[in-house]
């Protein structure tokens, strides 16, 4: 038993923490959400080629692929820190879920390609067409008129060179695709953040950038939700350290009464609620991590329980630092809604805390009753 | 990052487990807030004492194995696993013992680690009086000092848990009239069949008599009586508070192992949809506590101080067991209001012990303070 990071993971955190502070501070995330289209992708561009030097995007890929030959335990600081900075690129997709899911899908020749591209040319990657409910997964992706695809609600389009996209049909099951963004068009969707990149996706169902089909895409499908709920659970903790963060620093700044605002009870409560919520969500999102990285049998158990906690710690050190903030915290000029729409979007992406309550019961039921 | 056991760790569980599998009475003992059922309590130390379980992270010469944090946790898993005997001497095990080990004198050691381990003498705490309970620095029991190697305690304690029964009692006095608050305060160690105390049981919401007052009316001690140094005893204390809301009181085996009997009760009622998110909440809060706890252990395994983070234990471990049995009791539904030993009944048992939870050992409100100025840094009222 030793749960801890060691040193070395402690760095990679730090490093990361220190290129974001100011690769992505409020005021980059401000710049950002103002820019036109083509300085957007120029600032994303940059903000990528920084974290590609550090290593993380492909951390996870094999040594074998050239890859970092990292695990999921070494990820998750990292994308605890992508939560805290707010970062608008498609990090989680692109680290979390395609690079290990293409990776286990080696030697087929698309993933190979795919991984190649990820690793050799810093590619971005967004992630579509999975959905989690309380009964399991499903695929939002639809057959339209004209014989392509289209799949709702997918992540990081914007900026991706390849995107990696399921559907599912009655008859041939699921089919997993890792398909080249010249062959896609990429819709954004009106969502509530700018720094979200969220599209709807028109592509062609095609033999080459098939991944896997029928039952080994349903399992691969199913990990990656799995892997999701995890991943996504981490970008939430960082949110929600950085909220009541923000919000205590706040509440020792705001004098009112002709005392810091801090001072008052109902004020510490309101973030000590907030602080107990987060000290333990983080250790359920870290043993989740762990239980990816070793592929343990309760992994989806586990997976689910780190989302449903972490979604309840983020939203609720939102509400929190929303209150402590006061009317200033529900004005643009403030920085926190930034952080206020990322958790809102990210406590209901890949399956709310309700959601994941049930998936959890089901695998405990399993557990008693079999 | 390592979250199984060792095989020795294995191997020191199943040892654990049948053992216990041999020995727990077979029927709930009754309970320890009774004279017959505390009796029936000080003989299963004596049981466990025996054979080297009632103690097994004190060194060796005190009854114990010198066994590890992580050994202690597995020893509570299979514990609870077991059902056992809830601990009628856990005030001096778990809170006075780590206090006394890092505080004590050798003879100290020598003369109260033996018999706390086997039962002979069971402890109960001094610290809450009438005018000082969430504001304990306020206490004003004083001791004063004889011109032999003697003190002499007057004032009252109260809502001394397991004080109605105890042989012993630990708390802290005043011992210098002119200090205030946090200082001149001192850490005793009292036999509670001295001259001069009087206990008065309080029976508690159940009707049983689960705390006391406890009255010391000219009460002469021995200064080697006193635990660590003269006018230190809200440093002594707060090392005891420490352990109290942080690792060594609640282990959480006791909230994984009630969370697992509500999911089997939730199956065995047919799994009723309105009960599914409540029961599920409360294994995952169970699940959370055991990993903190396994987070925070292997902070002290590598020799860091636990720290301010016992507070925050504190909230989520007692919101955590009235959340569990609150799930119990809606699936109970009618039959919520029976009492007994074994079935609905020991669900409302724990119901009413678990709503002691956030008063006890400094109240949710005191630690939601703490939190927010320790772990925050908010500034101080």
């Amino acid at each position: 038993m030793d749960f801890a990071f060691t040193e070395e993971q402690e760095e990679l955190r730090a490093g990361v923490r220190t290129v974001l502070s100011s690769e992505c501070s409020p005021d980059a995330l401000r710049a950002f959400e103002v820019a036109d289209e083509a300085s957007r992708a120029d600032l994303s561009a940059n903000r990528w080629a920084v974290l590609a030097e550090l290593g993380a995007p492909a951390l996870v890929v094999p040594e074998s692929a050239n890859g970092l030959g990292l695990g999921d335990v070494d990820l998750v600081g990292v994308l605890e820190e992508a939560g805290y900075a707010c970062l608008p690129e498609p990090l989680l997709e692109t680290a979390a879920l395609a690079a290990p899911t293409l990776a286990a899908l080696l030697p087929e020749p698309a993933a190979a390609g795919a991984l190649a591209a990820l690793v050799e040319d810093d590619a971005v990657f967004a992630v579509g067409g999975i959905d989690v409910t309380p009964d399991g997964i499903t695929s939002p992706t639809e057959a339209t008129a004209d014989g392509m695809l289209r799949t709702p609600r997918v992540v990081g389009a914007r900026d991706a060179g390849l995107l990696l996209l399921a559907c599912r049909d009655d008859e041939s099951g699921w089919q997993l695709h890792a398909v080249p963004a010249s062959s896609c068009t990429a819709e954004p969707a009106p969502a509530l953040s700018a720094t979200r990149d969220l599209s709807t996706v028109h592509w062609p169902l095609a033999a080459d950038t098939l991944l896997a089909y029928g039952v080994a895409a349903e399992a691969a499908a199913s990990l990656l939700a799995g892997r999701a709920a995890a991943g996504t659970a981490a970008l939430l903790t960082g949110l929600a350290d950085r909220m009541v963060a923000m919000a205590a620093a706040y509440a020792k700044e705001r004098h009112q009464f002709g005392k810091p605002i801090g001072s008052f009870q109902a004020v510490k409560h309101l973030l000590a609620d907030a602080r107990v919520a987060l000290e333990f969500a983080r250790p359920a999102v870290y043993r989740a991590a762990w239980s990816l990285a070793t592929a343990q049998p309760t992994l989806s158990h586990d997976a689910s329980m780190a989302k449903a906690m972490a979604s309840d710690a983020a939203d609720r050190a939102a509400r929190v630092a929303l209150q402590v903030h006061g009317a200033l915290g529900y004005t643009w000029e403030c920085d926190l809604h930034f952080f206020l729409k990322r958790t809102w979007a990210l406590s209901r992406a890949w399956g709310d805390a309700a959601t994941h309550r049930r998936l959890v019961l089901a695998q405990l039921l399993d557990r008693t009753l079999g | 990052m390592d979250l199984t056991f060792s095989a020795e760790h294995e191997a020191f569980r199943a040892e654990a487990r049948s053992w216990l599998a041999a020995h727990v009475p077979k029927e709930p003992l009754p309970s320890f807030d009774t004279a017959e059922g505390f009796e029936a309590h000080r003989a299963w130390e004596r049981t466990m004492f025996e054979d080297r379980w009632s103690v097994v992270t004190w060194p060796v010469e005190y009854g114990g194995r010198d066994l590890g944090i992580f050994e202690w946790l597995v020893f509570e898993e299979e514990y609870y696993r077991a059902r056992a005997p809830g601990r009628v001497s856990q005030n001096g095990v778990f809170l006075l013992a780590p206090t006394m080990l890092e505080y004590g004198t050798e003879a100290q050691k020598a003369r109260f680690l033996p018999p706390m381990a086997s039962g002979d003498e069971v402890w109960c705490q001094g610290w809450s009086e009438p005018d000082a309970g969430s504001d304990l620095a306020g206490i004003r029991s004083r001791a004063s000092r004889t011109d032999g190697p003697t003190w002499i305690l007057n004032g009252q304690k109260t809502w001394a848990s397991r004080g109605a029964f105890a042989d012993w009692c630990f708390g802290i006095f005043r011992t210098d009239p002119e200090a205030e608050r946090h200082r001149g305060l001192t850490y005793f160690l009292v036999a509670l069949d001295s001259p001069g105390v009087t206990v008065r049981p309080i029976p508690q919401i159940d009707g049983e008599t689960g705390f006391a007052e406890i009255f010391f009316d000219n009460v002469e001690v021995p200064e080697d009586q006193i635990l660590g140094e003269v006018g230190q005893g809200w440093s002594v204390a707060m090392a005891t508070a420490g352990s109290e809301r942080g690792l060594s009181l609640r282990s959480p085996a006791r909230y994984t192992e009630a969370a697992d009997r509500l999911v089997q009760l939730y199956a065995g009622r047919g799994g009723p949809p309105a009960s599914a998110d409540a029961v599920a909440q409360a294994h995952m809060d169970a699940e959370a506590y055991k990993l903190h706890t396994y987070w925070t252990a292997t902070k002290v395994a590598r020799g860091h101080a636990v720290g301010p983070e016992a507070s925050a234990n504190k909230i989520f471990w007692s919101e955590t067991d009235i959340a569990i049995h609150t799930a119990a009791l809606d699936l109970l539904g009618p039959e919520a209001e029976l009492v007994g030993a074994r079935g609905p009944g020991e669900w409302l048992d724990g119901y009413l012990f678990s709503l002691a939870g956030p008063i006890y050992a400094g109240t949710n409100e005191i630690q939601r303070n703490v939190v927010a100025e320790r772990l925050l840094g908010l500034p101080r009222g």
